[in-house]
């Protein structure tokens, strides 16, 4: 119960920061919402559903790696690393707090961002937004891990593209053709090993 | 409390340190003393056991029992200091946390302004909130880096009262007269 305490603790500073400093959620709103209105323009009229669906996976998944830039600010600007992993908890409910926090931004972006794709495009099924929910954890679990190991490094923006890119083309795949099951798969798999990696993320360099 | 022998740091090609020995018993304090760039922080973090050494070994308390104050106060700007506190508090599993967080708060002369956040406070009153933050949990080893920076006299008379307590003590500083009557061990980095 106290790792999950600690986890709901952490999560609760993630979101109010959000909630008092707003720089993480309107920016990822704009972004999609921008990008889904380019899209609208750039795709021919009567042009195969499926480019619409992978449009609509390639603007969540910038809007993404929008919001895992910001996620790691304040523990990047202010030191706020030391402090917290000093503290007796468990290093992993740092990870699973932000993991949270980053699925509450995407959820919120997505509230506004699949009624718009909607009304931009051809409708929205149930299945593709239960293919955005799971994308959602895999996305949110793997880029909090990598947005970890960017802050730790020297070229930090060019760092968290370069290893969250690569990792979102498998749940693309899976969100572009409604592979519901290899969502879950993904997301167990990589749910588990960023859980268990990030204790040697924020270990001592 | 703190032993290492023979400690050293590189980043890379870039030696920082060598060859350093500590023996620190329990209620003993090291003042650190050194130009910019000489590898104070770096030692200190290594202490604080937030950086691994390059060589050498080192034997000291476990990490909860260490209150590390860096170059910054290490709170979250954007939260109130009950905010902070408590976070901390948590997670450092302080018993009986808000009569704690609230003897601190009145001591450090921020109980006014609790609820504010700290974004709107000068250095100073960040770095009385910092020092709060790092005795929070009753550390046996302090590890505090230029802890009297930004502080006004009535801070810095607070923060020489805190390190009048009975603790372990690890004191980076460029101002080495407020504490060398303290002190008794000192390293010089040249």
């Amino acid at each position: 119960m106290t790792y999950f305490r600690d986890v709901g603790a952490l999560a609760r500073k993630d979101l109010l920061l959000e909630l008092r400093a707003k720089e993480t959620l309107p920016s990822m709103l704009l972004f999609v919402i921008a990008a889904l209105v380019i899209f609208h323009f750039a795709l021919p009229r009567g042009s195969d559903p499926t480019a619409a669906r992978g449009l609509l996976w390639a603007a969540l998944i910038f809007t993404a790696l929008l919001g895992l830039t910001r996620a790691f600010v304040a523990e990047r600007e202010q030191g706020m690393f030391d402090a917290l992993v000093l503290a007796p908890c468990d290093r992993s409910a740092i990870w699973l707090g932000k993991t949270i926090a980053v699925l509450g931004f995407l959820a919120a972006a997505e509230v506004v961002a699949l009624p718009a794709f909607a009304a931009f495009f051809h409708g929205l099924d149930g299945r593709t937004v239960a293919a955005v929910a799971l994308a959602d954890v895999g996305i949110a679990a793997v880029g909090t891990l990598f947005g970890a190991m960017a802050v730790a490094g020297h070229a930090r923006e060019l760092l968290l593209p370069l290893l969250f890119l690569p990792m979102a083309i498998p749940i693309v795949v899976g969100g572009v053709g409604e592979y519901l099951w290899f969502l879950v798969l993904y997301d167990g798999i990589f749910a588990l090993l960023s859980w268990a990696a990030f204790e040697y993320v924020v270990a001592e360099a | 409390m703190i032993a290492a022998h023979g400690l050293g740091k590189r980043f890379g090609d870039r030696r920082v340190f060598r060859d350093i020995d500590v023996e620190l018993p329990e209620g003993g304090f090291l003042l650190v003393t050194g130009p910019n760039g000489s590898g104070k922080t770096t030692l200190l973090r290594i202490l604080a056991r937030l950086a691994a050494p390059s060589a050498g070994s080192l034997e000291g308390p476990p990490r909860e029992t260490i209150g590390y104050l860096g170059h910054d106060p290490l709170v979250y700007r954007e939260l109130t200091p009950i905010e902070n506190l408590t976070l901390f508090g948590r997670l450092y599993r302080v018993p009986e946390r808000a009569e704690r967080i609230g003897m601190l708060l009145e001591r450090f002369g921020l109980w006014d302004v609790r609820h504010e956040r700290v974004s709107t406070f000068s250095r100073g009153m960040q770095q009385r909130l910092g020092l709060c933050r790092v005795v929070l949990h009753e550390p046996a080893l302090l590890v505090l880096d230029e802890p009297y920076n930004a502080l006004d006299t009535a801070g810095a008379e607070l923060l020489d009262a805190m390190l009048d307590e009975p603790r372990t003590l690890v004191v980076a500083t460029h101002e080495p007269r407020r504490v060398e009557h303290r002190a008794d061990q000192r390293l010089a980095f040249a």
